[in-house]
């Protein structure tokens, strides 16, 4: 079946069964590969993207429920917060593996919009669905208070 | 002078009509240059300048994470004066002579090796190519060498300057002087600078970093497979008319060792649905069928009679007697689960057919022996396999592995599927949490004899695990019979231990497994450091002053550790009676020492800080080995708290990260980390911080509750962390 999927500002166009999640559609339809695969059941967070704004797990998004909205991922996280967020991650060196990352600085940036001063336990309690194996937590919560810093100023 | 007319007339001739300068090692293992496609074949390249000055440090070792192609780069770009903020990485091909990891003699990443291998090898790759665009510079302006100075990718002489670029065409017709000068340390700009970003900074926070998983070939076809959920099972028989409604189903078929079905799709989600709706009939004649509980009594049971003594000077059977003349005695019994790794990109691997043989896509940790593996499933020469080696979403041990599992399964689906299209293996969380290759189950049993004073008379020290090295690759590792990833941390324990007999015996599973982050100082480390503190307790005595005074100031490793464990106490401000935990412990050649402080209201704990002091010799990059000291204390408590895998009639009872936890953001303490300042060469830090961290966790729930954690995860203690 075609779906019109509008995808970083762009429609695009992409053969997929219903049921598909949209992670899928993404990856191996679209090649949007900086959306990731880690558990297939919301629990890990790398798929995050953005659907209408809202950090939103695409491996437990169906293709048919995602034709209506405004879908943003990685590739197109340009906007004024994303850009204090990556800024952040590179100034504060957070990456090692960088599978999980995506999906950190998608709900990163998630939490920024509606609540651009986060408390440290704000931050704790927003980021808890987005797992990193490599732990980078520390520098994740002082990257987004950076990012946070940077954007009042 | 002599001259190596051959060498010389290589360089010369592969220097025509190409403009890039490769500097490496040659044929005969010397320093040599280059230029073009012939030095990129006669060389390993090391480093590679291209005439618009671009820099590219060729990355032997995989990245995984751990900072490898930051810390390569550095050594480089350090003796090479190189502008840090555009040089280049490109990963290195599959190339056992030109790419070996030195400890090794293999092309391989492990046993955090990747510095302190490569720590000389890359610095002098760098200063050759110094010398040769220096030398080149020279004749360029006329003037001498030693009016040159180099900086930030530019070469300056009186008025004269130029980047390194401009001088890689002269450069590559110069040969290399074989053993060029490396800096002192009090010369180092980048070395051991805190100013280095990591060089995988960019591209893995905007999405285009391009992992294993992320290949899309054109042509390609997507496969999953359906595996015995009894380790060992093999098929006897599958039908496939359900996978045949799901859409985008190509077809199933048996992988020819039998060890599972594997389902073709059109994408990834068409094979995992087509692999879920097989059913296939198994032979578990030979596959594990023990629960958990039958297992560790199994472990028990081989305590009581150890196979081998690990400590030739001690026999267990000296230790026996002196025990019976203790006064008093300290007395316990560890057990520790399976663990899975977990790495948050799940196994796969893309092989395509190449116009000589194959070509693999892998986060590739040991080309050594993922090559001639995957060419025996193919019937090909390792010469016939190429692999191109991307990021690795994680590995922890996991994509070090002597059966190349993975890869051979890909290797086998490609050949069923008739070669011709690219096939992409594709592993779901669940494949990665109940496929094996797990942390053994372990469990030691200890007493420790004292006499009046307290002061230890015997130790008699046993433990029963599956070895990781019997059957594999590095089955030459064992000697005596003793596997030494199942004993390291006890037999090379840095204590001054009198009479300290160690035995040892192997546990027959065929559940597969492997090294998992430290291997097997994942716990010896616990048991010595638990051990230590019960002891320290005993005997009245404060844990830091005690494991002071059990350290020979003699021994280097035991004056190297003296200096990590008097750092952390300086930095976390210990006092005698401190109610935190304290444990430290020597893995991969590195020193490092914790001190926990816990809360625990009730029976809930919550890890507040973790003080951590490392001594890995020159730090080449501090900043990436406070993140590898960060990630290796998470790694561990997220293990000690809560992981395990556990086994009902042998099939795993874990699928997921809904029963397989991962840390969280929110559990994960603050933490602050000292760097001892050390000259010795640089050693380890991918793993030495897993070993302490889950003992000073335990040393401190002690310190709040008296209650000892001897039985992994912690949970079964009857705690849970919040």
């Amino acid at each position: 079946m075609q779906y019109q999927l509008k995808i970083n500002g762009e429609s695009r166009t992409v053969e997929a069964e219903p049921g598909t999640p949209l992670l899928w559609v993404l990856r191996d339809g679209l090649e949007l590969t900086g959306t990731k695969f880690g558990c297939g059941v919301a629990y890990c967070g790398a798929c995050t993207v953005h659907i209408d704004g809202y950090p939103t797990r695409s491996c437990q998004t169906f293709i048919e429920d995602a034709v209506d909205s405004e879908i943003t991922t990685i590739e197109g996280a340009t906007d004024k917060i994303a850009q204090a967020v990556q800024a952040a991650w590179r100034e504060k060196d957070v990456v090692q593996c960088g599978w999980c990352q995506s999906g950190q600085i998608m709900s990163a940036i998630g939490l920024l919009t509606e609540n651009p001063k986060p408390t440290d336990d704000e931050i704790k309690e927003y980021m808890y669905g987005n797992a990193c194996r490599c732990v980078t937590y520390v520098r994740i919560n002082e990257a987004i208070k950076l990012a946070s810093e940077k954007l009042e100023a | 002078m002599t001259i190596n007319v051959s060498r010389r007339g290589f360089m010369i001739g592969s220097a025509a009509g190409t403009a890039a300068l490769l500097v490496g090692v040659n044929a005969k293992g010397v320093l040599a240059a280059g230029s073009g496609v012939a030095a990129a074949t006669d060389l390993n390249p090391f480093v590679k300048i291209d005439a618009d000055g671009t820099v590219t440090v060729i990355i032997k070792h995989f990245e995984m994470g751990q900072g490898t192609t930051t810390g390569l780069t550095t050594l480089v770009a350090e003796e090479l004066d190189a502008d840090w903020a555009t040089v280049q990485t490109a990963f290195a091909p599959a190339d056992n002579e030109r790419y070996a990891n030195l400890f090794f003699h293999a092309q391989g990443t492990g046993g955090s090796t990747s510095i302190a291998n490569s720590f000389m090898q890359y610095r002098e790759a760098g200063a050759a190519a110094r010398d040769l665009l220096v030398r080149a510079a020279a004749q360029n302006w006329g003037v001498d060498a030693s009016s040159i100075t180099v900086e930030n990718g530019m070469l300056k002489s009186g008025g004269n300057s130029g980047h390194f670029g401009e001088f890689v065409a002269i450069a590559a017709t110069l040969e290399a002087v074989e053993k060029p000068t490396v800096k002192t340390p009090d010369q180092f700009k980048l070395i051991g600078s805190d100013k280095l970003h990591r060089k995988d900074n960019t591209d893995k926070t905007n999405g285009t970093a391009i992992f294993a998983m992320d290949v899309n070939l054109p042509g390609m076809i997507y496969a999953a497979i359906m595996r015995s959920p009894k380790f060992g099972g093999t098929v006897t028989s599958f039908d496939d008319t359900a996978s045949k409604d799901v859409a985008g189903f190509i077809a199933a078929q048996i992988l020819p060792n039998k060890a599972g079905v594997v389902a073709f799709g059109k994408n990834t989600w068409a094979a995992f649905q087509a692999r879920d709706a097989l059913s296939v009939e198994w032979d578990f004649s030979q596959a594990e069928t023990r629960s958990t509980d039958a297992m560790i009594a199994d472990h028990k049971a081989l305590l009581d009679a150890p196979q081998f003594d690990a400590n030739h000077e001690v026999p267990l059977a000296s230790v026996e007697p002196l025990l019976a003349n203790a006064t008093k005695t300290i007395d316990a019994e560890f057990t520790f689960p399976f663990l899975a790794h977990a790495p948050l990109e799940p196994e796969n691997c893309i092989i395509e057919p190449t116009e000589n043989g194959v070509r693999l896509h892998d986060g590739c940790q040991f080309p050594t022996l993922t090559r001639p593996m995957v060419a025996a499933a193919l019937g090909l020469e390792p010469s016939q396999v190429e692999i191109r080696t991307l990021y690795a979403g994680g590995s922890f041990g996991r994509r070090a592995n002597g059966a190349s599992d993975y890869n051979v399964e890909a290797a086998m689906a490609f050949a069923v599927s008739g070669r011709k299209v690219p096939v992409k293996l594709v592993w779901s969380r669940e494949d990665d949490i109940r496929g094996g290759y797990y942390r053994p189950m372990a469990v030691h049993r200890a007493k420790i004899g004292l006499d009046s004073d307290g002061k230890i008379i015997g130790w008699d020290h046993r433990m029963a695990v599956k070895s990781i090295m019997k059957g594999g690759p590095m089955e030459g590792m064992v000697q005596d019979g003793i596997d030494p990833t199942s004993v390291e941390g006890v037999t090379e324990s840095l204590y001054t231990i009198p009479n300290h007999g160690i035995g040892l015996s192997d546990f027959q599973t065929p559940t597969p497994i492997l090294w998992w982050r430290s291997v097997g100082h994942t716990h010896t480390g616990y048991v010595m450091e638990t051990l230590m503190d019960m002891l320290a307790t005993e005997t009245g005595q404060d844990p830091i002053e005690m494991r002071l005074a059990m350290l020979d100031p003699a021994g280097t490793n035991q004056a190297r550790m003296t200096e990590a464990i008097k750092l952390v106490r300086e930095i976390s401000g210990w006092e005698k009676g401190d109610k935190r935990g304290f444990a430290a412990h020597l893995s991969f050649n590195t020193c490092v020492a914790v001190v926990a402080d816990v809360t625990v209201e009730d029976t809930s704990v919550h890890v507040n800080k973790l003080f951590m002091a490392v001594e890995c010799g020159v730090a080449v990059n501090p900043d990436v080995i406070r993140a590898q000291m960060e990630g290796g204390a998470g790694y561990a408590l997220c293990a000690a708290f809560r992981n395990e895998i556990t086994l009902t009639d042998g099939e795993v009872d874990q699928f997921n990260f809904p029963d397989y936890e991962l840390l969280r953001n929110a559990e994960m303490p603050a933490i602050e980390v000292a760097i001892v300042q050390s000259n010795n060469a640089p050693t380890g830090v991918g793993e030495p911080g897993v070993p302490p961290t889950a003992p000073a966790v335990a040393n401190a729930i002690f310190a709040k509750t008296g209650k000892r954690i001897t039985d992994l995860p912690m949970t079964k203690a009857g705690f849970d962390f919040v």
